[in-house]
């Protein structure tokens, strides 16, 4: 078996979450080769080639892979599969908005945002909103997957020694063009990498609120910031914070859920946490059910206080 | 220019789903159904394109059973001038849902498709993707805000680190996230209005596509359930809990 893991990277490093992806591939067994395609992306390809029990990694370097746009990616992407039985990405929004339509253009199935690996053929993915894990077998030649980043530990980052060879970039299909980014920039943790992470909801009352009463917090525990749908939607904080079936799927060592009811779509993205805190004034709040330690007080009172007492 | 809108019949967002015994799937029986909730938002934003004068016509589509029907009323309850089931008993997944989108597509010559960026029962968020493919558009998933311009569209898109905008030449898909809009409610006299519009019904076969599933389910079962825990007095035993039996601060 041979297996095309997808880079997730900004040209200049790689993303922690295709270390994720390629543990889920050699899960699966195999030589593995990682596909970096950006502009400029040198740096990342030297990473890759770094990545522990990685054979292979294959540069396309051209100024329309830059910006990652799925249209130029995926072509990309087909115009080299030949030869794999599995291809596979993080499921990040990148991961999401190409793999599928590689996947069609191959015409095969894709298999989402997968959290074990069963055999070569058979994985374990949940659906609704993670109320329910399937298992599903592929008959395709190919398998297209994405790989949810909770369910597999990183694969080390060093120790690997891989060679690098470049691959001949395709023509830019100019269907997309970027226009611009705005990134919240934080010098807190990813959400997706952190030990530790503070979320509120519409309990906070306002964005004033969520930064005033949480950031304290987070500071104290070097912690990553989340947020309820409800928190996003009514403007306290921009929409990458959002965790949820809809949103980030989160799975640190400590998750402080403040002000949030614990709705299925928010559980969704946090009840494989190792340790839940839930702190809200309403007793009978469904966060109660999956907290290991749930304080009933008023989030004004009682955040600020326990920032004091760490 | 003419949008397309595929929506799906999905089981309630507020319904608890329950695995069956047997392990097959999940239990539909006599539970609740609606649009898919993302779906509702790509209706909406269909109307909002054609009320500020950027569309001329809407229309739904479904693949699935007869009961999608009524999925596609809602969807013309909303606004939707026609609707389109492609009627099949067989369960579709993804690509198949993309190939008999991609056949309608074909025959309908719209310059927009709006869908949702998943369905909230399989949650698979690949169908807009594959019919970009099959079709050769480009495309501009989880939208939080759509512009139509001179044979293109600028899309501001909701990703990992924030936010982005591309163009996007026409014709494109366009899959819709939360922040996109905010649907409104089916009036009554709009309810009763959606029962007249055009519905027509074909088959997978009429439209020669092959549906057959690429992936079997093997087995269904409920996840490793999470025990709720303990319920603490005040802050400091929080705290000492924290740092002395869980352990997950120092
Ligand atoms: C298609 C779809 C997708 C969705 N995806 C997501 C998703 O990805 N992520 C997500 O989070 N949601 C998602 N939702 C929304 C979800 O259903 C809930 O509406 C949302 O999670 C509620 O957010 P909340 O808990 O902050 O707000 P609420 O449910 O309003 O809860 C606020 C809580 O704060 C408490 N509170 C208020 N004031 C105080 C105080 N002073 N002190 C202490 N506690 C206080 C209240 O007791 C209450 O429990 C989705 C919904 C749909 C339909
Ligand atoms: C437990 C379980 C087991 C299953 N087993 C099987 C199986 O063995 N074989 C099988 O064939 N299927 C099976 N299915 C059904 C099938 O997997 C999904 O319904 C199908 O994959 C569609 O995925 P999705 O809706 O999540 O797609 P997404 O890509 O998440 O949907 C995105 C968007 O595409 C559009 N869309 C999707 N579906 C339709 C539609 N039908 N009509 C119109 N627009 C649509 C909507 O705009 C939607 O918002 C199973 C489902 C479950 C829950």
């Amino acid at each position: 078996m041979s297996l095309l893991v997808i880079a997730e990277h900004d040209n200049a490093s790689l993303k922690a979450a295709t270390l994720n992806a390629v543990t889920a591939a050699a899960r699966i067994g195999g030589e593995i080769h990682i596909l970096v395609a950006g502009s400029g992306c040198g740096a990342v390809a030297e990473q890759a080639a770094k990545v522990a029990g990685v054979a292979k990694v294959r540069v396309a370097d051209a100024a329309h892979y830059g910006d990652q746009t799925a249209e130029n990616l995926a072509a990309l992407i087909v115009a080299n599969a030949a030869g794999y039985t599995h291809i596979l990405a993080a499921a990040t929004s990148n991961g999401k908005n190409t793999l599928p339509r590689v996947a069609a253009l191959l015409d095969v199935a894709q298999i989402s945002e997968i959290i074990s690996v069963v055999d070569a053929d058979t994985f374990v993915r949940p659906i609704y909103a993670g109320n329910a894990m399937a298992t599903v077998k592929s008959a395709d030649a190919v398998k297209v997957i994405t790989v949810r980043t909770t369910g597999f530990d990183a694969a080390a980052a060093t120790g690997g020694a891989a060679t690098v060879e470049a691959v001949a970039a395709g023509a830019d299909l100019g269907q997309s063009k970027l226009i611009g980014r705005e990134l919240t920039k934080s010098a807190r943790p990813e959400l997706g990498a952190a030990k530790i992470i503070v979320s509120g909801g519409r309990g906070m009352g306002s964005g004033e609120n969520y930064h005033k009463v949480l950031e304290p917090l987070a500071d104290k525990l070097g912690a990553a910031m989340g947020a309820s749908r409800a928190a996003v939607d009514a403007g306290f904080v921009p929409n990458d914070y959002q965790v949820g079936q809809t949103g980030k799927i989160v799975a640190p060592q400590l998750y402080i859920a403040i002000g949030i009811s614990g709705a299925i779509q928010h559980l969704a993205g946090m009840k494989d946490s190792k340790v839940i805190v839930a702190i809200n004034k309403d007793p009978d709040a469904p966060i109660f059910q999956v907290a290991d330690y749930g304080l009933v007080a008023d989030l004004f009172a009682a955040v600020p206080e326990l920032t004091a007492a760490l | 220019m003419k949008i397309l809108v595929p929506v799906k019949r999905v089981i309630d967002y507020n319904v608890k789903v329950r695995v069956k015994a047997d392990g097959t799937g999940v239990d539909l029986a006599n539970v609740k159904m609606s649009m898919n909730p993302f779906d509702e938002i790509a209706v909406e934003e269909a109307m909002r394109l054609k009320e500020g004068g950027k569309a001329t016509e809407v229309v739904a589509v479904s693949c699935g059973v007869t009961a999608c029907q009524e999925t596609l009323r809602t969807a013309m309850a909303i606004g939707a001038d026609r609707a389109i089931l492609v009627e099949t008993d067989v369960e579709l997944q993804p690509l198949a849902v993309a190939k008999l989108l991609a056949a309608v597509a074909k025959k309908e010559g719209p310059q927009l498709i709006i869908l949702g960026k998943q369905a909230i029962d399989d949650d698979s968020n690949q169908t807009g993707q594959m019919l970009a493919a099959l079709l050769g558009w480009s495309q501009a998933t989880f939208a939080s805000k759509v512009v139509i311009g001179d044979g293109k569209a600028t899309v501001t898109r909701e990703i990992d680190g924030g936010l982005e905008t591309l163009d996007i030449s026409l014709p494109a898909i366009v899959t819709t996230d939360l922040r996109l809009n905010e649907p409104r409610y089916a009036t009554l006299p709009n309810i009763m209005k959606a029962k007249k519009k055009p519905l027509d019904v074909v088959k997978p076969a009429d439209l020669g596509v092959d549906v057959a599933p690429r992936l079997s389910t093997v087995s269904v079962a409920e996840p490793p359930k999470r025990s709720a825990g303990v319920k603490v007095a005040d802050v400091a035993q929080l705290v000492d809990k924290l740092k002395n039996e869980a352990k997950v601060i120092a």
